[in-house]
């Protein structure tokens, strides 16, 4: 995973509740066997018209849409399935970051393992970043903190561990290798054997 | 005395390897890793660039489900019904299974099903375990009183390389389900009901224990359509402490222990219950002998409204959106609305006691015309004790479809699909935009509802069946 410590660009906003993975990033598009590539895919259903002509009404077809990498979404973004191809989706369509007042958990694991800095603020920042699309902004992953241009600043927290591996693009596996002396232990002392 | 601790806890508390501190999470030990060919190639492509192995093929169970088509497959060319893309995963999931030394069981097993289907027939899912696959819907297991969660992609590489995950440890909201369900409400009912009362996110960092007088009653493919929805609460994972129901279940499973084991295990299993005196993070309490079959009207699982009542009403722009979406008004009751399709199957409802209950609502009486219902068991063992009792021709005689084992038209990636604009009556688990199909309305239901929708031709109240 490449290093993540600050992140500066515009945000678009998707004020929608409850964006499940399946909105993000519908099954049809699961039968993949690579993780390259995804961000065509991305949101399509609400991009694309069914005759596959481009829906200019959605927000991430406007013009000024172009180039933000900062994604402010309604409570509860990615709830739904497990499929790590949301985030993957969300990466290569050039997203960075998401920002809501809740992240469902497994979307915000894989997201935070990929890279994609999943950030949760409280309810009266999340109402000003929704009344403000389009703002630029910048997310210190160090000190966890949103700047945006007028100098307003959010605090916002961050498992210690996540931080460490985005900052130092940790990876995990890697991480988890090094404690196979303790698993071996486990294994061999267990009271029961699956 | 030690404290008192909740189910939860104990199988938490059994799993961790190295502790979790405040800069870093748990090294936590998985008994059983489930996989199926969508979520899983890109992990085995990790492995293989990483030169590693898995680490205890004897803990990994591999299937397909997602991808497969529920049409008879003998050759390459039947998978093809799904699309070519998902005819390649199945292949690529072969094809790893064999590199890295796996069981698959695949075509010609006789054992191939949904991952969540299997683990419990089986006798794989068992009380105490840690139970992992990469798809949402593991806290099916949780019935067993295993602790059992999703995880994605890059976990599954976790797991097959080091049978272990980092987690921190989640906090536990007890739902006691008190007093005695009504006749003709089922176990599909009452978890759309909670999900009803504390919303999509409401289980969020938690693990759910399922308890209460209207639980226990459950036989356990009812307590397993109860956790499978866990996550449609935003829970990591929904538990119930196993008992004597379970034991027999279990009993003579192939997995199962035997002998002298079997006696050793079932003495450690009692001891998985929340002690007298445990808290949790959070309680809440629902009266079984209030509810009634439930239907969902919008577009997630927690927009939902028993099957008689009037849709409710709201200015939220993401519920107006909903219910433009599902073409339903706020006021009408759900049974207004005409059905296009049918189906009964998937991970929450592709059991034996579901076929038959389907069955029992079909037996001697046609679906509606116009309507197409589609019957898929879970597995290709349902499947075979389906036939055996001749529920399949029951089905057949109504006028619906009896397919091979698979997800089927929960999830729509493997040729079975509804059109834009059709409204369907499913026994899955998510009627999210587009689940079914682009376009395609789908209003979650138990097996019993979907039949009697079947019939009437709209979403319809099973209880006149009853």
């Amino acid at each position: 995973m490449k290093p993540v410590t600050r992140i500066r660009s515009r945000t678009v906003v998707l004020p929608t509740r409850d964006i499940d993975t399946d909105q993000i990033i519908a099954a049809r598009f699961l039968t993949t066997t690579s993780r390259a590539g995804l961000g065509k895919h991305a949101f399509y259903d609400l991009r694309f018209n069914k005759d596959g002509t481009e829906n200019p009404d959605f927000v991430l077809n406007k013009p000024e849409a172009s180039g933000c990498g900062v994604l402010v979404a309604g409570n509860n973004f990615g709830c739904g399935s497990s499929r790590e191809h949301a985030p993957w989706a969300l990466l290569d369509y050039g997203f960075e970051a998401i920002i809501s007042t809740e992240i469902a958990d497994i979307f915000r694991n894989n997201a935070l393992k990929n890279g994609l800095v999943a950030i949760v603020v409280d309810e009266e920042s999340h109402q000003w970043f929704l009344d403000n699309p389009g703002v630029e902004l910048t997310i210190d992953i160090e000190t966890m903190t949103i700047t945006a241009g007028d100098g307003r600043a959010t605090a916002f927290s961050l498992d210690g561990f996540a931080r460490h591996c985005l900052i130092e693009g940790v990876d995990q596996l890697g991480f988890l290798q090094q404690q196979q002396d303790a698993i071996n232990r486990f294994e061999e002392n267990r009271s029961w054997k699956p | 005395m030690s404290t008192p601790t909740t189910l939860f806890e104990k199988v938490w508390s059994d799993h961790v390897v190295v502790e979790e501190t405040a800069d870093t999470p748990a090294v936590f030990y998985i008994d059983l890793h489930i996989i199926h060919e969508v979520t899983t190639p890109q992990a085995f492509a990790v492995l293989r660039e990483n030169k590693l192995r898995v680490r205890r093929p004897d803990l990994t169970l591999p299937t397909l489900d997602h991808s497969t088509p529920t049409t008879p497959v003998s050759t390459f060319k039947d998978l093809l019904v799904a699309g070519e893309g998902a005819a390649k995963q199945v292949q690529q999931m072969e094809q790893n299974c064999e590199e890295f030394g796996l069981d698959l069981l695949g075509y010609g097993s006789g054992r191939r099903g949904i991952v969540h289907v299997i683990g419990p027939e089986l006798g794989a899912t068992q009380p105490g375990k840690t139970i992992v696959c990469g798809d949402s819907h593991t806290s099916t297991h949780g019935a067993f009183g295993a602790l059992a969660f999703g995880i994605g992609t890059t976990e599954v590489g976790h797991v097959l390389a080091t049978q272990c995950l980092l987690q921190r440890k989640p906090k536990t909201l007890a739902i006691n389900i008190e007093g005695q369900l009504p006749s003709g409400v089922s176990a599909k009912d009452v978890i759309l009901a909670v999900i009803g009362e504390i919303g999509v996110d409401g289980g969020t960092g938690h693990v759910i224990e399922y308890r209460g007088d209207a639980i226990t009653a459950l036989d356990m493919e009812a307590r397993m359509t109860i956790c499978n929805m866990s996550i449609e609460a935003g829970a990591r994972a929904g538990m119930i402490a196993p008992d004597e129901t379970t034991f027999a279940y279990l009993e003579g499973r192939e997995r199962s222990p035997k002998g002298a084991d079997w006696d050793v295990a079932v003495e450690r299993w009692r001891e998985l219950r929340t002690d007298d005196g445990a808290s949790f993070d959070k309680t809440v309490t629902i009266n079984a002998n209030e509810l009634t079959p439930m239907v969902t009207f919008g577009t997630n699982p927690g927009m939902v409204v028993g099957v008689e009542d009037a849709v409710p009403e709201s200015d939220d722009a993401s519920f107006r959106k909903a219910l433009d979406y599902m073409q339903v008004e706020s006021g009408r009751p759900m049974t207004e609305n005409a059905v296009d399709v049918v189906f009964v199957g998937s991970c929450t409802n592709g059991r034996i006691s579901d076929i038959a209950e389907a069955a029992r609502v079909l037996e001697g009486r046609k679906i509606a015309d116009g309507v197409r219902m589609l019957v898929v068991p879970g597995s290709e063992l349902v499947k075979a004790e389906a036939e055996a009792r001749g529920l399949d021709k029951i089905i057949v005689a109504a006028g619906a479809e009896w397919r091979e084992a698979g997800c089927s038209m929960c999830i729509g990636m493997n040729g079975d699909i509804a059109q834009p604009g059709q409204l369907t009556v499913s026994t899955s688990n998510r009627n999210f935009e587009g689940r079914q199909g682009v376009g395609a309305r789908t209003v979650l239901a138990s097996p019993a509802t979907a039949a009697a929708s079947a019939i009437a031709g709209r979403v319809a109240d099973p209880r006149i069946y009853s």
